[in-house]
């Protein structure tokens, strides 16, 4: 008969922890590397409609975001579709402001590359979305950019 | 002097790293800014003679309702059908009467070649959802993209989006993206 004999005195060798700062440490440069931060606390919902025809926006410090959507706090707000120019509420008025705004905060070359992204959530009538394009189209800023999320593509014939 | 000058603590080496590494963990957003890029047009000039008249059969009339019902050159029309429609109207490959006229023009690296004098005119209301709007435009940007395609597939044999700085300036003259947007009507209320 076999013996199994236990093992005494042989405790089960402890896994080696030196290493686990690098992992945490390449885990970290990696998110560092990928984080893009918020540019602004949304107070509106914005959920984007779906289009197989996107393109990515390039020069992300040369985009300026106006965001369209119901209310996050709809009880206090309401549900009708509002503006977010940075990180509050405004009304049609202040776009041609906040874009003059933008257009100053940029070098003098890269002000005709400035883009607009218009992050509109997919409910939204397109009255309050027409009013901000006319006051774009009033200050100049023609170069605009309706954000979608990519949906799969049927494949081509 | 301390001969043993003692060693910085490496144990709580990892913690420190856990805590920035859940920061910008929490702080990532990952998505890419997409969307369908588009020109507006500039204001209206304000005597209406200076606006340029177009003959009828040079546009393609989308008018979406305010319950996101499609009316394409006066019929109803579908969201599905719009792409291959809009290609028809821009190409109008048997030269019929009423699709838009042909100009023949020469364009470096393509030589003469008949550019479409087509207009897609996009009329929505007020109260359509944007959700209807991008659908459409998104139609549209999928008929000019693949008869960008096809064009250039028949002249450089490479899909559009690798052609060179020159050759996709040159194809996007011969099909260029001729949507105008009418002010927008407020019919159907809100």
């Amino acid at each position: 008969m076999a013996k199994f004999t236990k093992k005494v005195g042989k405790d089960v060798p402890k896994i080696s922890t030196s290493s686990l700062p690098d992992i945490i440490f390449m885990l970290l440069f990696f998110f560092m590397v990928t984080t893009t931060m918020r540019e602004a606390t949304l107070l509106v919902r914005v959920r984007a409609p779906e289009a197989s025809e996107v393109q990515k926006l390039e020069k992300k410090s040369l985009v300026s975001y106006v965001y369209i959507g119901q209310p996050l706090n709809y009880r206090k707000y309401g549900t009708e579709s509002r503006i977010q120019l940075n990180d509050q509420f405004a009304t049609v008025k202040d776009i041609q402001e906040f874009i003059q705004l933008e257009r100053e905060a940029r070098d003098e070359a890269d002000r005709k590359l400035l883009t607009t992204s218009l992050k509109v959530d997919r409910e939204t009538k397109m009255g309050v979305v027409t009013d901000v394009k006319q006051e774009l189209r009033k200050v100049g800023a023609f170069k605009i950019n309706y954000s979608t999320r990519k949906k799969a593509t049927p494949k081509r014939k | 002097m301390a001969k043993n000058a003692s060693e910085i603590p490496m144990a709580s080496m990892a913690d420190i790293a856990f805590m920035l590494l859940i920061f910008f963990l929490v702080a990532t957003t990952m998505d890419v800014d997409s969307g369908i890029t588009r020109k507006l047009p500039p204001p209206p000039p304000d005597s209406p003679e200076d606006i340029p008249e177009i003959k009828e059969r040079n546009i393609f009339k989308i008018l979406i309702n305010s319950r996101d019902n499609l009316l394409v050159e006066g019929q109803i029309g579908d969201i599905t059908m719009l792409k291959e429609q809009t290609k028809e109207f821009i190409n109008n490959p048997s030269n019929r009467e009423d699709l838009p006229e042909k100009k023949l023009e020469s364009i470096p690296l393509l030589g003469d070649i008949w550019v479409s004098k087509g207009i897609i005119s996009l009329k929505n209301d007020r109260g359509t959802s944007y959700d209807m709007y991008i659908q459409v435009q998104n139609e549209l940007a999928a008929a000019i993209n693949e008869l960008r395609d096809e064009l250039s597939m028949d002249k450089f044999g490479l899909r559009f989006s690798l052609l060179t700085e020159d050759q996709s300036e040159a194809i996007q003259k011969a099909i260029p993206v001729a949507i105008s947007e009418a002010e927008p009507e407020d019919v159907g209320g809100n």
